[in-house]
């Protein structure tokens, strides 16, 4: 066994502290036994996207260390990458495909199993069209397995009812980025930390979401000349425990608190406007916007004190170069494209992009969510096209030698929330499930069980392990899981991956690729000339098609191969001819992908979500300027009330990710959290009468949970529950954060409203409950009141 | 002068339209997206009434009587099932139409008058109706094909 530290108790590790160029190496590994051989691959466990090399002995894995050649960690990896590994190895991975027979789930052979799916699938067609088909899919698969699905989808069935949870996580990233750039795709670089003078992180808790890159931040924060540090978030994070000025405003008022924001620098006469007049269009129409948004204003809205939000607006203002994140505090929250616009905007009205140091993440939480949306297995089409442009409707339609009426692009495709309203109305039939937990990760879960259950629903779960979902399905089908096959994938700052197979799958599992493959045969999806329509067998050569597909768009991988992706660091697109070695850095002239032949989208009311026209566009074509939108300010849907009345936000740990299929399975993360609770004030435990560790029903309008109490930490009106913890290994109590959530969504991204729903508390009754919150106190003592 | 007709159909129009939103957004309160969005709608043109109040009194005497028309056309009939949000959605849009044509031809005369705060007002109508138009539409025109091929 070695190991470089415990990563569970010492969650970054030692400080290496530096400023600029070479960001000090420090690899971290992880092995139970000292292995054979090492597998090139990165990590699967948050957005980050760290080279990694998987240690094998004897056809299995037996831990990881990370690629000091590699940009994105420089070889660090964290709690999550160093032990989530184990879930591999579970003993409870599903190693057969299951059929219901009877109401139970029993084994089944591959091939009756597939047989079943594509007689439902035709049956289906025959009555309904490829409308009543839908696919619910994930952002933890690879790009090969999202382009084959995307091909089926759109060329083979023509169903536009197709989406991932990624709708759950980054659907607003990509929505924020087409409404100021034109196009999904980052501006800005993890080299950015080394660079920048001051770090703007807004709704995100990087401490906890990505250890690696907080672990940078921390080493510039204890180097020379460190960034100013902005946090803003309800919560006293680990990450807001840094902080120079931490904004905490109260959950919906995201708005407000930006707009205070960009009205103060705009006052102080701290714009760019020679970037603005060159570069932007509207930004006049902003001026007029925020000019209302006073620091008093915007105290009396959100709870921020005018203060600290002059303090942030000063150091913002000022500042020669700065970089901007936005997770799910924003992008779950009311008005969430248009709040993460306005971060946008701060950026283009300082002039502020595309250099050194100046960056912008609009936050992906999942690693591969990225290729979800540039594959178009999510809403979006592949390659960053534009549904609305007939142009590339056609080149997508040449690729695949299809007739374009057969791609659905009559209007924007299915955001997920509305296939399960179809599923729930009946309207579609078949929902293909793969590599996510929706009756976890979805709001007013009883609702979601009650689609999944309907029996004019045939259900199809594709997961490596028998999720709180797949016990619904009427088909489960075993899937190998990453290091059990080949593929490539992007992290946030445009770094691609190869992820080398290492092991073989258990059982009788399948690549997600290979099951897809199967069903396309199967089908006897032909293009125009009767050929195959999926012509590809193997990984790298759907890789090779999607290189294809990507060419001359903002996400081209024309420059790219296997061979090239193995051996050293992970390669940032656009990859051609033009950047060979793949760029640091894009917009760096000030062009962006706005003109109308290149633009992904024709843009949105950001208050309705509205769809402009082509026409609309003509009129407006900026021809490579950003655009500069404003928002107005429009409260959340549902407030707390006399009976309700505390605001419930969720979010997540730093031991576990998602609904913990993966991370709950290896037994340190587990036990370094191995249960939820709900986090209150001290001043609302206190009008409450409630102690610490005390068992405390939380109800919404739409369910209640049991918790155990964790007091302090955040403000006072506000309760926090983390969203992991559903009930495959716990099914006696109401847990689920998502019980409490509201069935709503963003208008222009798509994006659940998370963060954001009234209930109340109570003490539970006492009982078998009370002695659990006592247990667990014991085991889970933290000692201090920041929340990681 | 007819100009108060006008007035008073721009008045009615916005009236209609707020009206019609909210039961729009009571009866498909199932569909969340279209509870909410209607709510908001629905409130634009509650306010818009309220800012052409002042108008409607200074051209009081300026007008003729005109049946109100669409609110009782449209959505008496009891509809049910998939094809009662698209048909609901749609009479909705023309009753936007028709909103926007009335504040269009007001502003004409309003420009005629070179009233300027009527006309900044006729500039606010056509404004807002052409968003509300515009949510309809790409609304209705994602919901179409399922409810017209796959839905029961």
């Amino acid at each position: 066994m070695n190991q470089t530290r415990d990563s569970i108790k010492d969650i970054w590790g030692e400080r290496t502290p530096y400023k600029g160029e070479n960001y000090p190496v420090r690899i971290d590994e992880r092995t139970i036994e000292e292995p054979d051989h090492w597998v090139q691959s990165a990590c699967v466990l948050c957005s980050t996207g760290c080279g990694l090399d998987i240690g094998v002995k004897d056809g299995k894995i037996v831990g990881v260390r990370g690629r000091g050649v590699d940009i994105s960690n420089y070889g660090r990896l964290g709690p999550k990458g160093l032990y989530g590994w184990i879930a591999n190895n579970s003993p409870d991975r599903l190693t057969k495909p299951l059929v219901r027979k009877n109401g139970k789930l029993v084994e089944a052979s591959w091939n009756e199993a597939m047989n079943l799916i594509v007689e439902q699938s035709k049956k289906i067609i025959d009555k309904q069209t490829g409308l009543g088909i839908g696919f619910y899919t994930s952002g933890q698969l690879f790009i090969e397995d999202y382009y084959t699905l995307a091909v089926i989808g759109k060329a083979g069935i023509g169903t536009p009812h197709m989406d991932g949870n990624t709708r759950l996580c980054t659907a607003t990233a990509a929505a924020a980025l087409k409404v100021s750039f034109g196009t999904d795709g980052q501006p800005g670089a993890y080299k950015d930390i080394d660079d920048t003078d001051c770090i703007f992180l807004v709704g995100h808790n990087i401490a906890s979401q990505q250890t690696v890159l907080w672990m940078r931040i921390l080493d510039r924060l204890a180097g020379p000349n460190p960034p100013k540090l902005i946090v803003m978030d309800p919560r006293k994070t680990a990450t807001a425990e840094k902080a120079d000025v931490h904004l905490d405003p109260l959950p919906g008022t995201n708005i407000p608190v930006l707009n205070g924001l960009l009205n103060l620098i705009i006052q102080a006469g701290d714009v760019n406007e020679e970037y603005i007049n060159a570069h932007t269009v509207g930004f006049e129409e902003l001026k007029k916007t925020v000019a209302q948004w006073t620091p008093e204003k915007v105290e009396e809205i959100s709870g921020v004190s005018s203060e600290k939000l002059r303090m942030a607006a000063h150091i913002l203002g000022k500042t020669p170069t700065l970089l901007s994140t936005a997770l799910q505090g924003v992008y779950q929250s009311m008005k969430a494209t248009a709040a993460a616009v306005q971060i946008n905007n701060l950026h283009l009205i300082r002039g502020l992009i595309g250099k050194p140091g100046s960056g912008i993440f609009q936050m992906n939480g999942q690693p591969t969510s990225q290729n979800t949306r540039e594959c178009g297995a999510d809403g979006d089409l592949p390659g960053f096209r534009n549904w609305g442009n007939k142009e590339h409707i056609n080149q997508l339609a040449k690729l695949w030698n299809v007739d374009p009426d057969i791609i659905p692009h009559w209007a924007p495709p299915t955001h997920a929330m509305e296939i399960w309203r179809y599923a729930e109305q009946g309207s579609i039939k078949m929902l293909w499930i793969s590599g996510t937990n929706p009756a976890v990760s979805l709001p007013e879960l009883s609702r979601i069980r009650k689609i999944l259950e309907k029996e004019d629903l045939f259900v199809i779960v594709q997961d490596a392990f028998m999720t709180e979902t797949a016990v619904y399905a009427d088909v489960v089908l075993p899937a190998a899981l990453w290091g059990e096959k080949t593929g490539t994938f992007t992290n946030i700052t445009r770094t691609v991956h190869i992820s080398h197979k290492a092991v073989e799958p258990p059982g009788e599992a399948k690549p997600d690729f290979d099951i897809f493959l199967d069903y396309a045969k199967r089908m006897g999806f032909c293009d125009k000339d009767g050929n195959p329509l999926i012509k590809w067998n193997t990984p790298e050569e759907a890789f090779e098609a999607w290189k294809e597909c990507s060419r001359g768009r903002p996400c081209d991988y024309t420059g790219m191969s296997y061979a090239k992706l193995t051996g050293g660091s992970g390669i940032q697109w656009p990859c051609n001819e033009k950047h060979p070695d793949g760029a640091v850095h894009i917009y760096t002239d000030g062009m962006f992908n706005t003109a109308i032949e290149e633009s992904e989208s024709y843009g949105h009311d950001l208050i309705t979500g509205a769809a402009h026209t082509e026409k609309d566009y003509k009129a407006i074509d900026p021809r490579g300027k950003a655009f500069i939108k404003p928002a107005e300010y429009i409260p959340p849907h549902e407030t707390p009330d006399e009976e309700y009345s505390l605001w419930l936000t969720t979010g997540r740990l730093v031991y576990h990710f998602h609904t913990r299929t993966k991370t709950g399975r290896a037994k340190e993360l587990y036990d370094a959290a191995p249960d939820s609770y709900v986090q209150v004030s001290e001043e609302d435990a206190a009008a409450l009468g409630i102690a610490e560790g005390d068992m405390i029903e939380v109800a919404s309008r739409r369910g209640s949970v049991t918790q155990p109490a964790r007091i302090g930490g955040i403000k006072k009106g506000v309760v926090f529950i983390p969203f992991h913890y559903g009930y495959w290994d716990n099914p006696e109590r109401s847990r689920a954060a998502n019980e409490l959530t509201i069935t709503e969504w963003d208008a222009v991204s798509k994006q659940p409203h998370f963060k954001y729903a009234a209930v109340k508390l109570s003490k539970a009754k006492e009982g078998v409950l009370h002695k659990i919150g006592e247990a667990l106190n014991m085991v889970n003592d933290q000692p201090q009141k920041m929340e990681v | 002068m007819h100009i108060g007709t006008y007035i008073e159909l721009v008045q009615k129009g916005q009236q209609d339209s707020a009206e019609a939103f909210l039961l729009v957004s009571a009866k498909h309160a199932a569909e969340p997206d279209i509870k909410e969005m209607c709510k908001l709608l629905a409130s634009w043109s509650q306010l818009l009434v309220e800012k052409i109040k002042p108008f409607a009194e200074k051209y009081s005497e300026e007008k003729d009587n005109e049946p109100d028309r669409l609110l009782k056309d449209f959505f008496e009939q009891n509809r049910k099932g998939a094809l009662a949000l698209l048909r609901d959605l749609h009479d909705l849009w023309l009753m936007a139409n028709e909103a926007n044509v009335s504040a269009i031809i007001l502003r004409q005369a309003a420009q005629g008058l070179r009233d300027k705060e009527l006309m900044q007002l006729c500039d606010e109508l056509e404004k807002k109706s052409e968003r509300q138009i515009s949510w309809l539409l790409t609304r209705m025109k994602s919901a179409a094909p399922q409810v017209l091929i796959a839905a029961a």
